[in-house]
């Protein structure tokens, strides 16, 4: 019965999942007209002035002035801030803004025309490739600690692999998980998701159970969750799975698991 | 400050006014009198003769060499209630995501001292050996909350930040891993680009049940390390 049920669910998510599939894919083709790129080390100051500070942060003092129409050579960048240099003969090195950035010209024409070098910014519809999230929640009323790293297919799929810790009062556990997940709507500050994975769980009982040992159990998934977006790159998420582990048993047991975590994307 | 797209739609205007109003009435009498009055405001650079000079470029990102990674090592003192303090070794992966958040990724190892009962039991030992090796990991989220320069003497100005760090992680000893909620504070003086300084002071708090009935301690970690931005 129960196997009539998980084949009925996984046949299910299976027809949604390629339904999405193809819509996004669609949606896709037709706004993939990509900017032109051009790599840079050197720019040119187009606004009046750019102020230059002595570490990447707000906090840290401005110590250096570059001029318009002056060259600047990029280093290398943390977080929003830029490490340049200046082109001069005793050359002054220092941290800008990316805002100040963005208005750098590549080239500048006679005629004082301009290219401009727009130093582009993830956003929400055009994510970063990589993410690490870190998550702590309820496992089955055990504590679950888990950290996962997910690639982005597209914009609308990822994949994600993830190891959790669940510490019980009454038995520990290891899992490992692959899961796919789809966003219907990446561009929403809000935004759902949907998943399917397997994984392995691995249950050690407490000390205190007579006659319990190690098991090592499959286990699939669905679920779903909200990521909250705060930033361009920094997201919290609500996330929600029901796990099947296919015991050895006759029954197959269902695990819920609510967890609130946050994803830095890179 | 005027941005991108003020400066081009700028530029366009220039080009427009410069382009006589002789132009602009041949313009209008080619479209024929007909139009309404509104005519004017709805012809486009194209319908003038006119073309946009400035072309927006993208710089490749991944050009520059980004680095928002930082790994570090630190060492100090870890005190363990009812197991003194010992020495303790911590390896760290940081990621800035933004100049004032971070998140963190720790790993530690440390020893388990003498408890009260070893000592007054004369002889019998509350753990064996193996059971003292203590060693957590920790995932956690901080935040720079005083970024700004220190002073030391009249000679030097070292950037430095004031941060505060919490997370959940695991404590292994005695046979068992605990769940471990962490939170604290530290102090980070940046030498240069890649090389940084720290101090911090957390807290670690899980439940034990090793002395006899369950209870939630409190264990303090005290720490000074180095780190490297990669």
């Amino acid at each position: 019965m129960i196997k009539t049920l998980l084949l009925f669910r996984a046949a299910f998510f299976a027809v949604f999942f390629a339904l999405f599939f193809a819509l996004t894919a669609e949606a896709q083709s037709e706004s993939g007209d990509e900017a032109s790129q051009l790599l840079v080390t050197e720019v040119q100051v187009t606004e009046p002035y750019i102020e230059l500070h002595t570490g990447p942060g707000r906090g840290y003092p401005v110590f250096h002035v570059v001029a318009g129409g002056d060259n600047i050579r990029i280093l290398k960048r943390r977080t929003n801030w830029f490490l340049i240099e200046t082109n001069t003969r005793r050359p002054v090195s220092g941290w800008a803004r990316h805002r100040d950035m963005r208005m750098t010209a590549t080239s500048l024409e006679d005629d004082g025309s301009a290219t401009y070098a727009g130093f582009s910014d993830y956003d929400r519809s055009n994510p970063a490739k990589w993410r690490w999230t870190i998550a702590g929640g309820d496992f089955s009323r055990a504590a679950a600690i888990s950290t996962a790293l997910a690639y982005r297919l597209t914009p609308n799929v990822a994949v994600q692999l993830e190891a959790t810790q669940i510490l019980g009062e009454f038995s520990d556990g290891k899992m490992l998980n692959a899961s796919i997940q789809h966003y219907p709507f990446p561009a929403w500050r809000i935004s759902p998701y949907f998943q399917l994975g397997a994984g392995v769980l691995q249950t050690e009982p407490g000390a205190t159970l007579v006659q319990a040992k190690d098991r090592i159990d499959n286990t699939l998934l669905v679920g779903g969750g909200m990521n909250v977006f705060l930033g361009r790159r920094f997201n919290f998420f609500l996330d929600f799975r029901r796990h099947t582990v296919l015991t050895s048993r006759d029954d197959n047991e269902e695990i819920d698991e609510w967890k609130l975590g946050f994803n830095v994307s890179f | 400050m005027e941005t991108g797209l003020q400066r081009i739609l700028l530029k366009v205007h220039i080009k427009v006014r410069q382009a006589s109003y002789l132009g602009r009435y041949l313009a209008l009498a080619s479209l024929g009198f007909a139009l309404p009055a509104t005519a004017e405001e709805s012809l486009s650079i194209e319908d003038l003769g006119l073309t946009p000079v400035v072309e927006r470029r993208e710089v490749k990102i991944a050009g520059i060499d980004t680095e928002d990674f930082e790994v570090g090592i630190s060492g100090g003192l870890f005190s363990v209630e009812d197991f003194e303090s010992n020495p303790i070794a911590i390896a760290h992966l940081t990621y800035h995501v933004t100049e004032d958040f971070f998140v963190q990724a720790r790993f530690a190892q440390s020893k388990l001292g003498e408890s009260s009962f070893d000592r007054l039991s004369g002889g019998a030992q509350l753990l064996g050996s193996e059971d003292r090796d203590i060693n957590f990991y920790d995932l956690s989220l901080g935040i720079n909350v005083f970024p700004g320069e220190a002073f030391i003497w009249d000679r030097w100005a070292v950037n430095s930040s004031f941060y505060l760090v919490g997370g959940v992680g695991a404590t292994q000893f005695a046979g068992s891993d605990r769940f471990t909620v962490n939170g604290g504070v530290g102090y980070r003086l940046i030498a240069n680009d890649f090389l940084s300084f720290n101090f911090q002071v957390r807290d670690h708090v899980f439940d034990t049940e090793i002395t006899g009935s369950k209870k939630a301690t409190h264990n303090i970690e005290l720490g000074a390390g180095f780190s490297i931005f990669f």
